[in-house]
């Protein structure tokens, strides 16, 4: 087996309060292969977008990553200097944001937000510069894109935003690219477009991929294998055609069946009882047993991680299917 | 009373503030001098080594004595004595309850009028709104000093002018923060219960509006008067505001003005720290209020 | 842009007449225009003579006709005390208040601008929370009481800068300044320092809010997945963004500074308006003063009208929606 791109190990990033530490992400261990696409699924507040800031070292403080490792092609993260860690990010690390209204900064121009960014990480003219943020411009599928470099983020829709940040993500051919819903603020048939093109940018220059998501839907279409994430921990891995047809664990059973399209005519739609529970206040053992209906007095423990072949999960009860 | 009925009625506001206060030792510390300079105005005739206004115990040979000198009859003048032979101490705590009599009183007028224009904008809104936010606006626009000192070049120097003017050039301010306060309760439920209810217009106003809108408007009432303190000495000290017979800071500060240059520092030097101490005071607690209110910038 | 600015020449014309109006009403219907403009020790020709040349004899709207049309001539009315055109009074002291009030804005800025971005960029530390103080302490400061400790501290005391006075002035291209020679300049320390400190601590707690308020956006942090230097980002990218709230506050509190001038000006004898006002007022000389409301007024629109053209140069947002 070739060296993953990105293997995380164990990683605890912790905010503190005043109220106590929230645990957002609580060791938590993944890999990603080269040319992998990985969907990390989960609700608001289940710790998903925290994961992807702490590989590329950009928590928010008080926040940090109090433990674990992040080795990016063999080179530990965690411990890298400020300024090694910046010549990393946007160059073989870039990240795509939720809301292109607010990654783009209102007062630069897109040519000079692109230009820096270009020149941020390699010795070129300006002109050469602006050359390739043109070109990248042009690649995501914006019309005359010369001129386009005048104009400023308000001229633009969300959808062609969020085109603009993907050119600026794919400025330096990163081997890496962590996009954080990047289809959840746009409408619906801008969403299947992006989505696409991200896809087969994604093919074309051999990056691997980790797509954040909420909606398991869209993991579906996209990508090769899902980490389910509940509460700060993964509780469920594996290759996404296994894991959708076949969920081990009962929360993927309940996100699976809280989707509309995904539940056949006629059959009730059957939301996951209950909240997720405080970040300040989870309970012990399994994060989930509140909400589970097949919890029982041994979930009180902490469940270990199953592995069988090629999936995981962490569950006392998995799915029949599975269990077998 | 009922303005300041939600101090006993709203435990938490009052809870936040004092708790804001003694959690912080710089707010606490300015807090307290705070009170002391109030109280020494409150008793200043009662607790000055002389009445610096009765002629009759004043001696012209005593003029202009630096800090620590004694004056004939044993009297000692700790901070020194002016051009007529006046204790400047004694004449500072009279100074200051000139100053902050002024101060607060156009203060507190202010905040009537201005809360009061302000609810009334944010409760009828349309065309009466615009109105008052239209001169709220012009006002705010003009430089305060600019106003008060053309006010007073029309209507000449006195006590009851100063406070006008000074009332002038500070409604607006509570005006508007009235207005924004109240504009978030009115779409509050209780209002819109109140509404539906049949209560009538001027009790919704200052029944239900104006306890809830108060908090912020006392903190913002606090700075105004440390303005106000600041502004009536600056007209004073300009020759244009109190008159000789209503010495404020301001006017000692003048006095010593003319013969800082010869050396005689402590007649403008001891009057303007204490207008400093005061101002200072009153803006770091006020400060510290405001921070505590508006959680936004204030998770200190 | 140019019909944006055709707008706003048109908007600054109507305030410009509605001050005009109220000037009049103030002047003229509510105070006696012959006890205001005609100096009580003017023998009855010469009250005669100006009654008719006012036209104070004829109805209110005629008045006002020759009052404006007067105005708009430059003939705001003769002072008693120097028996001139008040106007050219005005207009031969305005330099040296420019002068200040310039120069007071720039030391505001130049030294605000940096302890405001280093308060803001660590806020609650105790270097913030000494600068904060101190900006407390600004405001605090009576102006006037200020000027003087300057005055005793490095005049009479240490002896290194004048008291008072506008000293000697240089001129380059055809530009008479005190900016222009040595002595010039040392008048001229003291009274803007004495000008600034106020402006100084508004520009510090502006420009802290800002940094406040900007760093967690979210630009911010994809500026920094694009691997830009801390650096640029705090000089570009924030910068850039408070600039806009700080000019346009900068350009109302501009006009409060040619207003507090009349402050600094008396206390360090600077030969500018705002000695003559407060002069005027104490000699009774009532032409000057009315004469001074007009400029100060029409200084008002003409910055505000130069503020908004500034405010559009900085936002692309405005530039770019007007020209739509």
């Amino acid at each position: 087996m070739t060296q993953p791109v990105l293997e995380v190990t164990n990683l605890s990033t912790h905010f503190p309060t005043r109220r106590g530490v929230i645990k957002a992400v609580d060791e938590v261990s993944f890999t990603v292969g080269q040319r992998e696409i990985v969907g990390l699924v989960g609700e608001s507040g289940s710790g998903k977008s925290i994961t992807g800031f702490s590989v590329l070292g950009l928590v928010d403080p008080p926040g940090r990553v109090v433990s674990g490792s992040i080795r990016f092609q063999g080179e530990e993260l965690t411990q890298l200097p400020q300024k090694a860690m910046r010549a990393i990010r946007g160059k073989r690390i870039a990240m795509i944001f939720q809301d292109p209204m607010m990654t783009l900064n209102p007062v630069l121009s897109i040519g000079t937000q692109m230009v820096e960014a270009v020149l941020a990480h390699d010795r070129v003219s300006r002109t050469e510069a602006r050359n390739r943020a043109r070109d990248a411009l042009g690649m995501v599928g914006i019309p005359s894109p010369e001129e386009r470099l005048d104009a400023y983020p308000h001229q633009f829709s969300g959808g062609m935003r969020q085109r603009v940040a993907i050119a600026i993500a794919l400025l330096h051919r990163p081997d890496l690219i962590i996009a954080d819903e990047p289809t959840t603020a746009l409408d619906v048939t801008i969403q299947s477009q992006i989505l696409y093109e991200i896809k087969r940018l994604a093919q074309e220059f051999s990056m691997a991929l980790v797509w954040i998501s909420h909606d398991l839907g869209v993991v579906a279409a996209l990508a090769d294998r899902v980490l389910v994430m509940y509460a700060g921990r993964i509780v469920e891995a594996g290759p996404v055609e296994d894991v959708l047809s076949q969920p081990a664990h009962p929360y993927t059973l309940g996100l699976m069946q809280a989707i509309p399209s995904a539940v056949p005519r006629g059959e009730p739609l059957r939301p996951i009882p209950g909240m997720a529970p405080s970040p300040l206040a989870r309970p012990s053992g399994c994060s989930f047993r509140d909400r589970c209906q097949r919890a029982t007095e041994i979930c009180s423990a902490e469940p270990r991680l199953d592995i069988l072949a090629d999936r995981e999960w962490r569950c006392f009860h998995p799915n029949e299917g599975r269990a077998a | 009373m009922t303005a300041l009925s939600f101090l006993l009625r709203d435990e938490t506001t009052t809870g936040r503030l004092l708790r804001g206060i003694a959690t912080s030792p710089k707010a606490l510390v300015a807090t307290v001098v705070c009170l002391l300079l109030f109280l020494a105005a409150l008793v200043g005739p009662w607790i000055t080594p002389q009445n610096p206004y009765d002629l009759a115990v004043l001696d012209i040979l005593d003029a202009k004595l630096p800090p620590g000198s004694e004056s004939m009859n044993g009297m000692v003048y700790w901070l020194g004595t002016d051009g007529q032979g006046r204790d400047m101490l004694s004449a500072m705590i009279y100074g200051l309850r000139t100053s902050i009599g002024v101060g607060v009183f156009s203060g507190i007028v202010a905040l009537v009028i201005g809360t009061i224009l302000g609810l009334i904008a944010a409760y009828y809104g349309g065309r009466i709104d615009a109105l008052i936010m239209r001169i709220v606006d012009l006002m705010l626009g003009l430089p305060t000093i600019l106003v008060a000192l053309m006010l007073l070049a029309l209507l000449g120097q006195g006590l009851w002018k100063v406070i006008f003017a000074l009332v002038l050039v500070q409604w607006a301010t509570f005006a508007r923060s009235a207005r924004s306060a109240a504009l978030v309760e009115k779409n509050k439920d209780y209002v819109e219960a109140a509404v539906t209810l049949g209560i009538g217009t001027p009790r919704i106003l200052f029944g239900h509006l104006l306890p809830n809108c108060l908090p912020p408007l006392i903190v913002i009432g606090m700075l105004q008067v440390a303005n106000a303190i600041s502004a009536e000495a600056t007209l004073s000290f300009l020759g244009i505001g109190l008159p000789i017979t209503e010495p404020s800071l301001g006017l000692l500060i003048a006095n010593g003005y003319q013969v800082l240059m010869s050396g005689e520092y402590w007649i403008s030097v001891y009057p303007g720290l204490l207008l400093l101490l005061l101002v200072f005071s009153i803006n770091i607690t006020g400060d510290r209020c405001r921070e505590i209110l508006n959680p936004r910038l204030g998770e200190r | 842009m140019s019909v944006f600015i055709i707008r706003r020449l048109m908007q600054s014309i109507a305030v410009l007449f509605v001050t005009a109006v109220v000037v009049f009403l103030g002047v003229y219907a509510i105070g006696d225009p012959v006890e205001m403009l005609i100096s009580p020790d003017a023998s009855p020709a010469e009250r005669a003579q100006v009654i008719a040349s006012l036209g104070l004899d004829r109805p209110m709207w005629q008045q006002f006709l020759t009052f404006l049309w007067n105005a708009v001539h430059g003939d705001l009315g003769r002072s008693f005390v120097f028996n001139r055109p008040t106007i050219s009074l005005i207009l031969e002291r305005l330099p040296a208040t420019l002068e200040l009030t310039l120069t007071a804005l720039v030391i505001a800025l130049a030294i605000g601008i940096p302890l405001g971005l280093i308060s803001g960029l660590k806020p609650n530390s105790a270097t913030d929370e000494a600068i904060m103080t101190g900006s407390i302490l600004g405001f605090s400061l009576p102006s006037f009481w200020q000027g003087m400790m300057l005055i005793m501290i490095f005049s009479i005391w240490l002896g290194w800068l004048p008291s008072t006075g506008r000293g000697e002035l240089g001129s380059f291209l055809g530009i008479q300044s005190s900016f222009f020679t040595l002595d010039g300049l040392t008048h001229l320390i003291l009274p803007a320092i004495n000008l600034s400190l106020f402006k100084l601590s508004l520009v510090i707690r502006l420009t802290r809010t800002g940094v406040r308020e900007t760093m967690p956006l979210d630009f911010v942090k994809f500026a920094r997945a694009k691997g830009i230097s801390e650096r640029r980002i705090v000089f570009v990218h924030v910068l850039k963004n408070i600039l806009i709230p700080l000019v346009t506050v900068i350009g109302m509190e501009l006009g409060s500074m040619l207003a507090f001038a009349v402050v600094t000006e008396t206390i360090f004898a600077w030969p500018g308006i705002g000695k003559l006002l407060i002069d005027s007022i104490m000699r009774l000389d009532r032409p000057v003063v009315v004469a001074y409301l007009l400029v100060i007024v029409s200084l008002f629109i003409l910055i505000n009208f130069v503020v908004d053209i500034l405010y559009s140069l900085i936002d692309p947002r405005v530039r770019l929606g007007e020209q739509s």
